[in-house]
Order: structure tokens, then sequence, then C-alpha cells
């Protein structure tokens, strides 16, 4: 079987821009096939609820204009996952919007597959009659009032998708919401590796340049994949692959270093060895598989309300000690005339726990000032709008005895409201079991 | 007994999302036989790490020693899903200030 190298440019497209120096470093390496990822579940439930994307089209635009073109010329295939930040359909139709724009313009043709993985609240609904939808980590098993609640969901593709794009003889891959390591793993399977190798170099892979160190964002790495063996290399000059930043990054962002979850199975990484085999690159060996029932992860957020913010700040020291007291006034005078619960009112007060809330361990701080930022989710716009102005302008009204600023107990930055997104919540954060891995997934192919 | 912050032994202390409902904290030692060193004093398991985040026991979803890496790391249940309304640190980035100063005996 002969070495397969995947070059990685960035481990969420678009999100910032990638950076070309090492790009166009790795392109000259001539890889095999250029992967990335686009998308994260990092950035809230806001984007997939809403179903917007939450980066700019030009840096998007940017970063794929860069990999279509190199992919076209090595005529290798590019695979691009998570389409547009959150995988959704928007996001699938707008990736291939952009290359069929960025084909037009410099006269390329090629074999399109795209992957839709957004699913239909009703489907999902009548999955349940016949199906048990785990929760995961600490959610509950999904019930049909939670699907009702949820505004968007996407399930997350494994490899077989991506193999059958691959076969139906696509260059260019844009999928849905997918799995990152599996939209690496998918060719290496298909050119025979077995899914241990495969889903390691998937791992090591998905993040591109936090595999290396020094820190550095957006810069390329190269996968050098035989089976058995993974081999990675920054393709920034001041990068190195290290044992140390190898192991490490595959405790990143997740749960348990040795054991990694993915569709049909799981990676065990507990007797891998990391070798150094010169100052820049590391490699890999002993990653094992073990395959399960396949489950497909869905997700899902909805929309809670509408939301509203306002920043007011405090210096008084007196105050400062009686914070307590002025929330409590506030909260008071909310209370007095919106009696009922149908709005959630926070107060962030940064320089007391705004960052930490319950986790923060310092019980008395002394700061000698703090932010307060109200935030009221309400069913409506002007509901919210009413209830932070509310809330803010009433720490300025706080009744306290010993008071010597009797001209008003806060500094409203502006005396105004902020209007912010609508607030939403991830619903869902499910395994679905499925006996077919494509019911979930529908294949599109094109001709450009 | 002669102590240390386990700021000045470690190379890395982050904290970052594992999923929607975890933040994961990386307590990583470019130097080995610090990391043994901590490793040995018993300043972090599971009952130190939540006294110092006062939480029960069972937010701590897991507590996992690496050695590849040189590396403690373990996983906290966040009180509500990233992003919800109210929450403050949707990326999960900035929780691990409070291991800075855990003392570690020499």
């Amino acid at each position: 079987m002969r070495e397969i190298k995947i070059l990685s440019p960035t481990g969420h497209l678009g999100f910032t821009p990638l950076e070309k120096g090492s790009f166009f470093t790795g392109v000259e390496k001539e890889p095999d096939y250029i992967v990335a990822d686009s998308g994260s579940a990092d950035i809230g439930p806001y984007y997939l609820g809403a179903d917007k994307p939450c980066s700019p089209e030009m840096w998007q635009r940017h970063d794929l204009e860069l990999i279509l073109k190199a992919s076209r010329e090595l005529d290798i295939p590019m695979i691009i996952g998570s389409a547009s930040d959150t995988g959704t359909n928007r996001g699938v139709d707008q990736y291939v919007r952009i290359i069929k724009e960025i084909a037009k313009e410099n006269n390329l043709h090629f074999n399109l597959a795209y992957i839709y993985s957004q699913q239909d609240k009703d489907k999902v609904k009548q999955a349940l009659n016949e199906v048990r939808i785990e929760g995961l980590d600490g959610f509950d098993d999904l019930t049909p009032d939670v699907v009702d609640k949820t505004d968007t969901i996407v399930a997350v593709m494994g490899t077989d998708p991506i193999i059958e794009a691959l076969d139906d003889g696509a260059d260019v891959i844009i999928a849905g919401r997918s799995s990152d390591s599996s939209i690496f793993a998918a060719p290496l399977i298909r050119e025979g590796m077995s899914k241990a190798t495969a889903y390691y170099a998937g791992k090591v892979l998905e993040c591109a340049s936090f595999c290396a160190e020094p820190f550095m964002g957006k810069e390329s790495v190269m996968g050098y994949i035989q089976e058995g063996e993974v081999v990675v290399e920054p393709m920034h000059p001041k990068q190195r692959c290290t044992v140390a930043s190898v192991a490490s990054h595959s405790m990143y962002e997740r749960i348990d270093p040795y054991y990694e979850r993915v569709p049909g199975g799981i990676l065990d990484m507990s007797e891998c060895v990391y070798e150094q085999l010169d100052s820049r690159r590391t490699r890999i060996t002993g990653f094992k598989f073990k395959e399960e029932e396949l489950k497909i992860k869905l997700e899902g957020a909805g929309k809670v309300g509408e939301r509203c913010l306002s920043i007011v700040g405090f210096r008084d020291p007196y105050l400062i000690q009686h914070i307590d007291g002025v929330i409590e006034w506030s909260k008071r005078k909310v209370k007095e005339r919106f009696p009922d619960k149908s709005y959630q009112l926070y107060y962030h007060l940064y320089g007391i726990n705004g960052v930490m809330r319950d986790l923060e361990p310092i019980k008395n701080p002394s700061p000698h000032e703090i932010c307060l930022i109200v935030e009221c989710v309400a069913e409506t716009v002007e509901k919210a709008e009413e209830i932070t102005a509310l809330a803010a302008r009433n720490t300025f009204y706080a009744r306290l005895p010993e008071v010597k600023g009797t001209a008003g107990t806060a500094a409203l930055m502006s005396d105004e409201v902020l209007l912010a997104k609508p607030a939403y919540e991830w619903t869902i954060n499910h395994a679905m079991p499925v006996d077919d891995p494509f019911e979930l997934f529908e294949i599109h192919l094109a001709e450009i | 007994m002669e102590v240390r912050k386990l700021v000045e032994l470690a190379s890395t202390i982050r904290s970052k999302n594992a999923g929607v409902n975890n933040i994961t904290f990386d307590i990583i030692f470019s130097n080995p036989e610090n990391y043994r060193l901590v490793k040995k004093s018993g300043v972090l398991n599971k009952s130190t790490v939540a006294k110092l985040f006062d939480i029960s026991e069972d937010r701590i979803v897991s507590f996992v020693e690496f050695d590849p890496a040189n590396a403690i790391k373990f996983t906290i249940r966040r009180g509500k899903p990233s992003g919800s309304p109210g929450e403050s640190d949707v990326f999960g980035s900035q929780q691990y200030a409070p291991l800075l100063d855990i003392k570690v005996p020499i």
C-alpha cells in the first residue's frame, strides 16, 4: 500500500483566513488530498439554531479559493467538512455557490459532490417511536417536546457518505456537519488503510498547526500515512511537531486523551508510541480501533427568546462592598412590575465572578471597580428591552443606608439598552442508532 | 516544607470546551520531573479539584494522568450548556485561573 499524504491547512476553514506561506509549502510537496473542517460546536448554539454563518463570507471564499485552485492544479480531491460553521443545508448551499463562482472565474472543471446532513424535526420525532436517542454528556434522552423546542438539527456524518462521494468520482466534496476526524479518515479507509490508522491520522491532523509547537493558528501541517504509522510535519518553518506537542494535542478539547468515540467505534490511543524522527517530525504508532454499533450524533439548538443587554459600572467602595444589596434592590423592582416568571434575568458582575460564575473560588474579592452586564431574555424584544432598562436603572436608584453618592448609585455606560442577537440554547446533543450509515445523509453530484 | 506554585512547575495550564456541556482542563509539564512531583504530591485529584471550584465531585466527569504528554487532565460538567442565557464563557477558555496558585510541596 502506498504512503498517502494529506495536507491539513486549517482547523476551522473561514474562521480566520488561513496562512498562505505554509499552505503553498505543503502544496509543493504534492499531497494526495487536501482536507479541512469548517465547523465547530464551540461557537455556541446561536449559529446553528438561527442557521447563520459565524464567519464572514470573504474569509470562507479566501480559504476555499486557495484550496480549490491548488487541488485542481495537483488534480487531487479536496474534502471540506461542516460547511460554513454549522454544516446545515444553508452552509452546504453557500459553499457550493462559492465553489461554483470560483470555478467560473478560473475556468475550472471537475466533479462536485455535496452532502446534506440537516434533519427534519418530524422525522426525528418519528424515529423516537422506534429507537432510544441517547443523551450525551449529561443530556437526558431525547423526547418529542425537546425536538419541538429545537429550530435546527444536524446529524454528524462519519466516513461512509464521504467514501461514497469519492467512489462516485468526486474531486471536490462539500459536506454538511461531519465528524472532524472522519473527513480525514474517509479517503484513507478507501485507500485500504485500517480504521485505526485512518481515524488516528484524522485525530492528529484535524486542527492543523495545533499539533505543533510553538503555538500558531491557521498554519498547514502534512500527515504522511502508511498502514500502522502516521508521521506529522508542520509546513511553517518555525514550527515543530514534537512528541510533547503531538501527545498533548491528543488531549485538546476532549474528555479522554486515550479514547475517542467516532461514528461506529472507538479509537484507542492508550498504547500509542510517539517517536521524534528529527527536530520537526514525529511518528506515531500503536493506535487501535474497536468496532461498535453505529450511532450518529445529532446536534440541535433552539431559540429561547429575544435578548437585551445593558452595561453599568460601580466605583464607590461602599457600593462595591454592598453590591449584593444593589442587585437585590434591582431584582425587587423588576419583580414588582413583572411578577410572572416568563423571563430570564442575569447580572454578570465582572470584578466579582463575571467570568467563572458558580465556579469562582474567590468569594470575597475587593476590586476597585465592577462592571455589571445586565442580560434579559424574554419572549418579545419590547419586554426584554423594558426589563433590561428597569434592572439597569434600578442599580442607579439602589437604596442603601450609608451611601454618600446620593445623585446615583451606578455609572451607566450610556443610558441605553443594547439589542443583542436572540438567545438560543443547545437542545440536542444526542446519539441515534442507525442501521444504514446513509439514512440521515443525502449525496448530490454535479459536473462543474 | 518548601512549596512551589503550580504555575511555576507547569508549562501549560489551560481550559477549553470538550463538547457543549463540559469544560476540560489540561496541566502540561515540559519537565517530566515536575510532572512526577505534582502527581506524587496528591495536590491534584478529584476531591481537591472539587474543593477548589466548590462543586460536588460528581460534576468532575473524568480525571486522567496522561503520561505520554506529562500531563494531568480533568473535565468538569458545565452548570448549563455553553452559550445558554446567563452563561459567561462560551469557549470555556478562562476557567483555569484557580489552578495557577495551587501549592505543591517540594
